[in-house]
């Protein structure tokens, strides 16, 4: 981290720049399996983890990333390629925020870099972060073999901590001065994130997030 | 102190002598009874000036007759494109009984756009880079049939960060920019809806201000402007005033404005509260057992109890006069009104000068008086409630009541935080400040987005209270908060703190001497003192 490097803003994607969740595009890929049977499955099973997958989130991001991709164990790397454009065109599009090109236009407009950082898997938010002009995204692999999802995820796996520390990795690399640059979240669970910068900002928060930004004087936000 | 400044020279001052009863003071949401030493001048508000009886018919005879221009209904035209601009939810303070005045002008000039066969209206209230007004606060402002009819699409709040929806009018001959309001500007014809509270408002400040953007504004609320102003309340002798006149003829080039403005009394509180604004001497039992019932009220109640309570109380404003027509003839006339309503004659200035703040500014309507807002009270209104020459002498001290709390509202004054306990610490200079951060600020994306999103106050705001403070710094010599229960937020401020009244003028006396002449300001109503020798 450089202390007169440019300032930059790294944003948490669901739920901070959109309204779907990871669950969201689960849900729809189990809606396109191959064949009546395998997508009935699918959504049945999708359906019913549920509760399970808020449990686990509650409890701990990480745990949750474990358990929550292990469902796509056995999914055709070229099928969810295929249908990633499918993704963003019905799923993730109508689901971005009205504020959130304004939010993204104005960071540009003072020259800042715009970063993603999301526990999301890259091969679905390819198209919206090119939609939305950011410089720069991080996001979940997947490891395939064969050509097919075992359900483990690549390290690093972003989230918590891990967000925090590849920030900072990154701003070392690429010169960005952390003082002042912006992190977004709605999440409490990106609080190492939003501990790092010089301006935190909580958007659309939850309970936990919104008590600690007012507890710490950040800046909250609306972009719904 | 010299035995002619005793002899009672206007009915609104006041020589507390032995036998005079302690008085009432303002301390935040809160009021104190303390005991004023011997000599003391107190200025009391002029009593209300007795409202119009019919407020409908002094509009309508306004619009009918109006001052260097045609009737309205003369410049209305089947088609035509009109946009009704009003004030925002800092005028008039507090916000007053419904109907709003607004509420009846717009009745008046939307009935004659009806009749002329004008539907093409847009209402927009003229906010600059203050907050957006909520819903609820539109609907109340205008009331529930023209809300239904209008809002969101054709009844909304400016928004000085819409580029999409802003002009370039171009310099004024000093270079100052002005970009305004696109829709206002382009239309056919521009009605401002006014209220004027205070000699400040109004005139060419209504569309040139409350219509601009932030490039606009930052060219006249800077610190050296607000220097050279002494008091905004004498607008001849305001640099800000110039330098708004001119930027209002830029206006009047491109665009036809028929400005409509109101003058109110002075009548702030209900009929129970008007304990409150009189002399303490002439109280009647039922007065004192009223103040006592308050006290008690007031004093069991937690401190945000006290501020909901506060500002549940609508003011009982009352119309003393309604002119239309071009800005500068318009504006002249109300401002007479104004002087007739709260001018007092002063005869010399004071040494210390005490202060109550109470909960009320243009600033903080529905939400707390934070630090920040305290000081714009003190050193930028309290101070500047004067014509000729200031009350306070040259280097004298202004002794305020409030207990100075660190208390901000999250959702309407998200950038004064930062401004307030990143930046103070670091400087207190004016000049400074907007050189390092102004536009730093103006620019925070989280703050643009809370200022156009939600109702935040602009990140450049707080820049402007301190600056709004600037004059009333320079002049004295020192501020004490009486009452502070903590020691950093006057500090921060750069002020002294005291525990109570009596000592922090114990504290101004060995500052200015024994002999030093006090006078005290009764809060909470307004009074400008036209200060003589």
């Amino acid at each position: 981290m450089k202390k007169n490097g440019k300032a930059a803003a790294f944003y948490d994607l669901e739920g901070t720049l959109v309204s779907t969740n990871l669950v969201h595009t689960l849900g729809f890929y189990a809606r396109r399996q191959q064949g009546l049977w395998q997508t009935a499955k699918k959504s049945v099973g999708t359906l019913a983890k549920l509760p399970f997958f808020g449990i686990t989130d509650l409890y701990s991001r990480n745990v949750f990333n474990e358990v929550f991709f292990r469902s796509y164990e056995g999914f055709s790397q070229d099928r969810l390629r295929y249908f990633s454009d499918e993704l963003f065109e019905e799923v993730l599009k109508p689901a971005i925020y009205d504020g959130t090109p304004e939010l993204i236009a104005q960071g540009k407009k003072i020259g800042q870099r715009q970063v993603v950082l999301t526990g999301a898997l890259d091969f679905t938010i390819e198209r919206m972060m090119e939609h939305l002009g950011i410089d720069d995204y991080v996001a979940n692999r997947l490891e395939f073999v064969n050509g097919y999802a075992t359900g483990r995820v690549l390290p690093p796996v972003m989230a918590s901590a891990t967000k925090a520390k590849w920030i900072r990795e990154y701003s070392e690399r690429e010169s960005i001065n952390l003082s002042e640059s912006y992190a977004y979240s709605d999440s409490i669970s990106d609080l190492p994130m939003l501990s790092i910068v010089g301006h935190p900002v909580a958007v659309n928060p939850d309970f936990r997030l919104k008590q600690t930004a007012r507890q710490h004087d950040w800046a909250v936000l609306d972009l719904k | 102190m010299a035995l002619q400044l005793r002899r009672k020279t206007h009915e609104s001052i006041v020589y507390i002598d032995k036998d005079s009863a302690p008085r009432i003071m303002p301390n935040g949401e809160d009021f104190i009874l303390e005991d004023i030493p011997i000599g003391t001048r107190v200025i009391y508000p002029n009593p209300p000036i007795k409202g119009l009886p019919n407020r409908e018919a002094a509009i309508r005879y306004a619009v009918n007759h109006p001052l260097e221009m045609d009737p309205l209904y003369a410049l209305l035209e089947p088609g035509m494109r009109v946009t009704i601009a009003m004030d925002d939810i800092s005028l008039p303070l507090p916000p007053m009984a419904t109907p709003d005045m607004r509420q009846t002008m717009l009745e008046v000039v939307l009935d004659m756009c009806g009749a002329n066969g004008v539907d093409d209206i847009h209402l927009i209230v003229a906010n600059s880079l203050h907050r957006k007004m909520t819903d609820w606060e539109m609907r109340r402002m205008v009331g529930n049939e023209i809300f239904n009819e209008y809002h969101p699409d054709r009844f909304y709040n400016h928004d000085a960060e819409d580029d999409d929806n802003l002009v370039t009018l171009g310099h004024t001959k000093h270079n100052e920019p002005l970009r305004v309001n696109k829709r206002a500007i382009e239309s056919d014809l521009l009605i401002y809806l006014n209220i004027n509270l205070v000699p400040m408002d109004g005139g060419h400040k209504s569309v040139a201000v409350g219509l601009c953007d932030y490039e606009s504004l930052r060219a006249h609320h800077e610190p050296q402007t607000i220097r050279d102003s002494h008091s905004y309340m004498d607008p001849p002798a305001s640099e800000l005033n110039h330098k708004v006149i001119r930027l209002g003829h830029l206006v009047d080039e491109q665009c036809k404005v028929f400005h409509i403005e109101t003058a109110l009394n002075n009548k702030m509180f209900p009929e129970g509260y008007y304990i409150l604004t009189r002399n303490e001497d002439e109280f009647s039992f039922g007065d004192r057992m009223k103040w006592e019932a308050m006290k008690r009220t007031f004093s069991n109640l937690p401190r945000a109890a006290r501020r909901k309570l506060l500002h549940a109380i609508p003011a009982q404003y009352e119309l003393i006069g309604c002119f239309a027509g071009k800005t500068e003839p318009v504006h002249e006339r109300i401002l007479e009104l104004n002087y007739r309503q709260y001018e007092i004659p002063v005869k010399g200035q004071c040494d210390i000068m005490i202060t109550g703040i109470p909960d009320i500014s243009p600033y903080n309507v529905y939400s707390a008086l934070n630090p920040l807002l305290v000081q714009v009270m003190a050193l930028g209104y309290h101070f500047n409630m004067y014509r000729n020459m200031p009350l306070l002498r040259k280097g004298g001290v202004m002794i305020i009541t409030h207990p100075c709390f660190d208390e901000f509202d999250h959702n309407f004054h998200p950038s004064y935080i930062e401004f307030f306990h990143r930046l103070l610490p670091e400087s207190r200079d004016a000049f400074y400040l907007r050189e390092k951060y102004e536009r730093e600020f103006a620019s925070n994306p989280a703050y643009v987005e809370m200022y156009r999103r939600g109702n935040a106050y602009h990140g450049a705001h707080p820049f402007f209270m301190w600056y709004w403070g600037e004059n009333g710094r320079q002049h004295v010599g020192k501020v004490i908060a009486a009452g502070a229960e903590n020691a950093h937020v006057p500090e921060i401020l750069g002020w002294d703190r005291a525990d109570n009244l009596t000592e922090a003028i114990a504290m101004a006396r060995s500052f200015m001497g024994r002999n030093a002449e006090i006078t005290m300001l009764h809060q909470p109503v307004i009074g400008l003192c036209n200060v003589t020798e």
